[in-house]
């Protein structure tokens, strides 16, 4: 382990496993390290499936610690919807990073965890940030709605698209083309780059009177690592343009990442409350009795938490 | 709590032939366990950390090139330096019976040959895997 | 005109002139109750339907058979993969498998040799000598072959990442004994393609691989003219749980991306093609597996010819070597190998292979040993010596299920072919992780379909009995790995280290332009730089690959 990290590689290990598993209890621990770290930087990394993410972040990391940094990586996969099992294979590209003691790989199964993906992976990442690492990766596949929701805790978001997708693009446009602060064309050797960069700057030009920050296109081939030094290039860009004129950013980040939090907590207590005192299975029954109706039981429901916050 | 087991599929050595690797990857899945594969060519060194960063309850190898009595002991001894021991290992393969005994002495708990059905190894992680945390 | 006016041309013409120049194991072939056995039958209606997709033995498409006799001119050659731990102990072998009457030496290398890492490097701790013999420098390939004119044997080499190196030393120990390289006969597998796909022992990402490759087709088309430089290989994509649809259209796809590329660099189709060689494996479904290996002559003579304008015959030909179905062999009541193996050489013969290999019971187990090897190899001698099946050319023809599966396989291949080609070709499907997924899913469900019982394997999942652990198995001592170690200290302390650094240099300069690799190899490896060092040179150039796994 590299001497400025604070944990034990084990020990991180294991708290992430217990983040996973039982994150009320995880939150015990959390709330006694945590330690906002500013200049950790958090790069998130998404995009469809086989377009090199995987190799992307191996090269990235191998940049890193070139320059001496501690670099930490949770990789997320989907998990079977059917069995709750998952086969996670980001590493087979990380693999010469697995015994570098100064990188840190977690896998993730999405749904693997307890109470949502995001959730449990900014509380992975509030752990690692505490525990000293430099440079944090989140790498996601696909472009879910959790997916974006994870992204949205990183400083800077790769969006990584391959040439040849034809339409994709445009189906893609919806959401995770918003989350984008660099796009990466990998696999920029293959037929089509030309028409891939042309759609996505037409994207980049229809956002732009609304982008503070506007998103550089850079072509890479990551498994001959050409392109890194841009990409890498394009990071820093972002960190100073961040440092200068990005706090709202960090702080919009911090606050709508705490309302996410805040919101999960409260709504999830109501539920149990509600649940608990068979309120909402009252409710359910006198629906299907035509007694009631959702709308009818919102109103209650609003009247019932006004009393109960006044009363404190 | 209904904990996920996680159980790490390595292929150590040089040996390519990653059928039954593969296939033990899926069958663990399909048992709702998340598997983490990391491919070919591991040494017993990344396999150890890796495992440990993971925080997986079991690690399983397979080779098929004879190499076994040399790399899954390796395995077993660099978990305990790091005090991992509470990592199941269990190994597969094209492996001769007589050479079982000798891997269980090394601190191989299961070994599991050609033709053994998915079954017997899902229920050996089941039940064998530590119970706490 | 008819079939029978065919007929009558092909055996007055190209059987005739065949039998004129290399006669026939027989002067006449005779069943049991004294009836001539015609050397080849064929149906008397059906005319140019037969005749575009069936044809003759020795003529378009291939489908009977390569050769005009084949045999009945001469049975296919038995060629018996072998070789473990050092190069003494591989040298004794080849030794005794040729004084039993093997016609042709098949060498297997250990892991390390196939990828390029010396045995003093870490990631060939264990591994050393373990599936085949350890090479890390001249002086290793001078040993295994010592007392074995090289001249006189045809050699094939399973190797394939490293082929330009093994290929170099083999070259150079035949001219320490006075051969030169025009005289030498043999294969090298050289298949990379199917590494990324199957087998696992690649080293360089798949572009400066496919360039070392065609490096050596060009080479050796000037200077060892009667190479097989390449060994296209389904055998390891039918291991990995392929169909046998799968196999014949992803080796033939690998085969169509190699000559692409040599035209790419150049090279005159019916220069190189005549070289090429195929490697297939034999199931034990001796049906299917007839008809397998007859669909793939045809489609692959129709690609050379239509796709490639390939003119030369030869180059239209599939040639193929056939290896018996090593993931069939149980490690449960090991004896019942010896049939499974012995339907599997029907399959292979029946198909027309050129070249056998027939696995060894014990192969589930361990390396085989001696007496195991020995039984393999009867088999095969006894096919050929007391079966009849060479009596006649391609004797399954007109059967009603092998001729419907031979269009079925034939048509099936050539569609997978086509998806490909939509792909942008092998290397892309393999890139994307179409062929590796497509091979996945096979074997998956096979072996769910073994789970479940509704495929049966005798001995594992139906008729089970107890057994007793079995004994005598082979074992590779570790000890080699030390004394291998210091074989490579010792080479290295006697050798013109200078000379080393300059050819490995010259092998460097090579690498990042785009000289032909196969010169320099050679005047480096004559200088003894180890295997290790040399691709080492080329890792720092090429890189090194990783794979796409897809499960």
């Amino acid at each position: 382990m590299d001497n400025k990290l604070k944990f034990d590689f084990r020990d991180l290990a294991k708290l992430i496993t217990k983040i996973e598993n039982d994150r009320l209890g995880a939150e015990d621990v959390l709330k006694n390290i945590y330690k906002e770290n500013s200049e950790t930087v958090v790069i998130g990394i998404t995009g469809p499936p086989g377009a090199g993410k995987s190799s992307l972040t191996d090269r990235i990391i191998k940049e890193y610690r070139g320059l001496g940094k501690t670099v930490g990586i949770v990789a997320v996969d989907p998990s079977s919807p059917f069995t709750g099992g998952a086969i996670l294979g980001d590493r087979i590209r990380m693999g010469d990073h697995a015994t570098d003691p100064g990188v840190f790989i977690r896998s993730m199964g999405s749904r693997g965890s307890l109470g949502g993906l995001a959730p449990a992976t900014i509380d992975i990442l509030n752990l690692m940030k505490s525990s000293g690492f430099d440079v944090l990766i989140v790498e996601t596949v696909g472009v879910g709605q959790s997916e974006i929701d994870v992204m949205s805790i990183a400083d800077t978001v790769l969006l990584v698209l391959v040439p040849g997708m034809g339409d994709d693009v445009q189906a893609l446009k919806a959401g995770i083309m918003e989350i984008a602060d660099i796009f990466v064309i990998n696999k920029a050797d293959k037929d089509g780059v030309e028409r891939l960069v042309a759609e996505i700057n037409m994207i980049i030009n229809l956002n732009r009177h609304r982008l503070e920050w506007e998103p550089p296109v850079v072509k890479t081939v990551a498994t001959e690592n050409t392109g890194i030094k841009d990409v890498m290039e394009k990071i820093s860009d972002r960190d100073i343009w961040l440092k200068n004129y990005g706090t709202n950013v960090k702080a919009d980040r911090l606050s709508s990442q705490f309302k996410q939090m805040a919101l999960d907590r409260i709504g999830g207590n109501i539920l149990a409350i509600l649940e608990e005192r068979g309120i909402f299975q009252n409710w359910t029954l006198e629906f299907s009795a035509g007694r009631s109706n959702p709308y009818k039981a919102l109103k209650e429901l609003d009247e019932k938490l006004k009393i109960e916050w006044s009363d404190k | 709590m209904s904990r996920k087991i996680r159980v790490l599929i390595a292929k150590p050595g040089l040996d390519g032939h990653d059928r039954g690797a593969k296939f033990v990857a899926r069958a663990l899945r399909d048992a709702g366990m998340e598997v983490i594969y990391t491919g070919l060519r591991q040494t017993p060194e990344s396999i150890v950390n890796t495992a440990i960063q993971e925080d997986v309850d079991a690690v399983g190898m397979s080779i098929l090139s004879g190499a076994h009595n040399t790399l899954l002991p390796k395995v077993v001894e660099l978990l305990k330096e790091k005090g991992a021991e509470d990592i199941l290992v269990f190994g597969g393969g094209v492996i001769p019976d007589s050479d079982i005994p000798f891997l269980k002495e090394n601190g191989v708990q299961a070994v599991f040959t050609p033709g053994t059905p998915s079954e017997e190894f899902v229920n050996f992680i089941k039940e064998n895997v530590r119970k706490d945390g | 005109m008819t079939i029978r006016d065919e007929f009558n041309k092909w055996r007055e013409g190209v059987h005739g002139k065949s039998v004129s120049r290399f006669p026939e194991r027989k002067k006449e072939f005779k069943t049991s109750y004294g009836e001539t056995v015609e050397p080849v039958y064929c149906p008397e209606e059906g005319g140019s339907a037969y005749l575009e997709t069936r044809g003759f033995p020795g003529c378009y498409p291939f489908t009977r058979g390569v050769q005009p006799t084949m045999y009945r001119g001469r049975f296919w050659t038995m060629r018996q993969y072998a070789g473990f731990g050092t190069a003494e102990e591989s040298n004794k072998r080849y030794k005794y498998l040729l004084g039993a009457g093997q016609t042709g030496l098949s060498v297997a290398f250990d892991l390390p040799t196939q990828i390029g890492y010396d045995s003093d490097h870490p990631m060939s701790d264990g591994e050393v000598g373990k599936v085949g013999v350890a090479i890390d420098s001249l002086k290793d390939m001078e040993i295994l072959f010592d007392g074995i004119p090289l001249g006189d044997v045809s050699t094939s080499m399973t190797i394939n990442s490293t082929a330009s190196v093994l290929l170099s030393m083999y070259i150079a120990v035949a001219e320490k004994q006075g051969f030169s390289a025009d005289k030498l006969n043999g294969t090298i597998q050289n298949d990379i393609l199917k590494e990324y796909i199957a087998r696992g022992t690649y080293r360089f990402p798949p572009k400066p691989s496919m360039r070392l490759i065609t490096d050596i087709f060009e080479f050796c088309a000037s200077n060892v003219p009667k190479w097989n430089t390449i060994s296209i290989s389904g055998y390891h994509i039918r291991e990995a749980g392929s169909n046998a649809v799968q196999e014949v259209a992803f080796t033939l796809a690998d085969g169509i991306a190699y000559v692409e590329a040599a035209i790419k660099a150049g090279l005159d189709v019916d220069v190189f093609a005549p070289r090429l060689s195929f490697f297939f494996n034999a199931h034990n479904n001796l049906l299917e597996e007839v008809a397998k290996f007859r669909a793939a002559r045809r489609l692959w003579s129709e690609v050379m010819k239509n796709r490639f304008k390939a003119a030369n015959p030869k180059s239209q030909m599939l040639r193929f070597h056939t290896q018996t179905a090593g993931c069939t062999l149980t490690a449960q009541q090991p004896d019942n190998n010896i049939v499974r193996v012995a339907i599997q050489t029907l399959a292979a013969t029946l198909g027309g292979t050129q070249s056998l290999h027939t696995n060894s019971r014990d192969e589930a187990l361990a390396l085989p040993t001696e007496e195991s090897v020995r039984i393999a190899l009867r088999t095969q001698q006894i096919v050929a010596h007391e079966s009849g099946i060479a009596d006649t050319i391609d004797p399954l023809a007109g059967s009603y299920f092998v001729e419907a599966l031979t269009d079925s396989i034939y048509a099936k291949a050539r569609k997978y072919i086509e998806r490909i080609d939509e792909l942008g070709g092998m290397v892309e499907a393999i890139e994307k992780g179409f062929v590796q997924q497509e091979i996945q899913d096979s074997a998956y469900h096979y072996q769910v379909a073994v789970e479940k019982g509704e495929e049966v394997v005798v001995g594992v999942n139906k008729f089970q009995m107890k057994e007793e652990p079995p004994t005598n198995l082979l074992k590779v001592d570790r000890s080699i790995q030390v004394s291998q170690i210091a074989k490579i200290n010792d080479v290295k302390s006697s050798r013109d280290n200078d000379a080393v650094i300059r050819k490995l240099a010259e092998i460097k300069a090579a690498a990042q332009g785009s000289d032909n690799l196969m010169p320099k190899i050679l005047e480096a490896v004559k200088v003894y730089a180890t295997l290790g060092e040399i691709a080492g040179t080329m890792q720092e150039v090429f890189g090194e690959h990783k794979e796409s796994v897809v499960l």
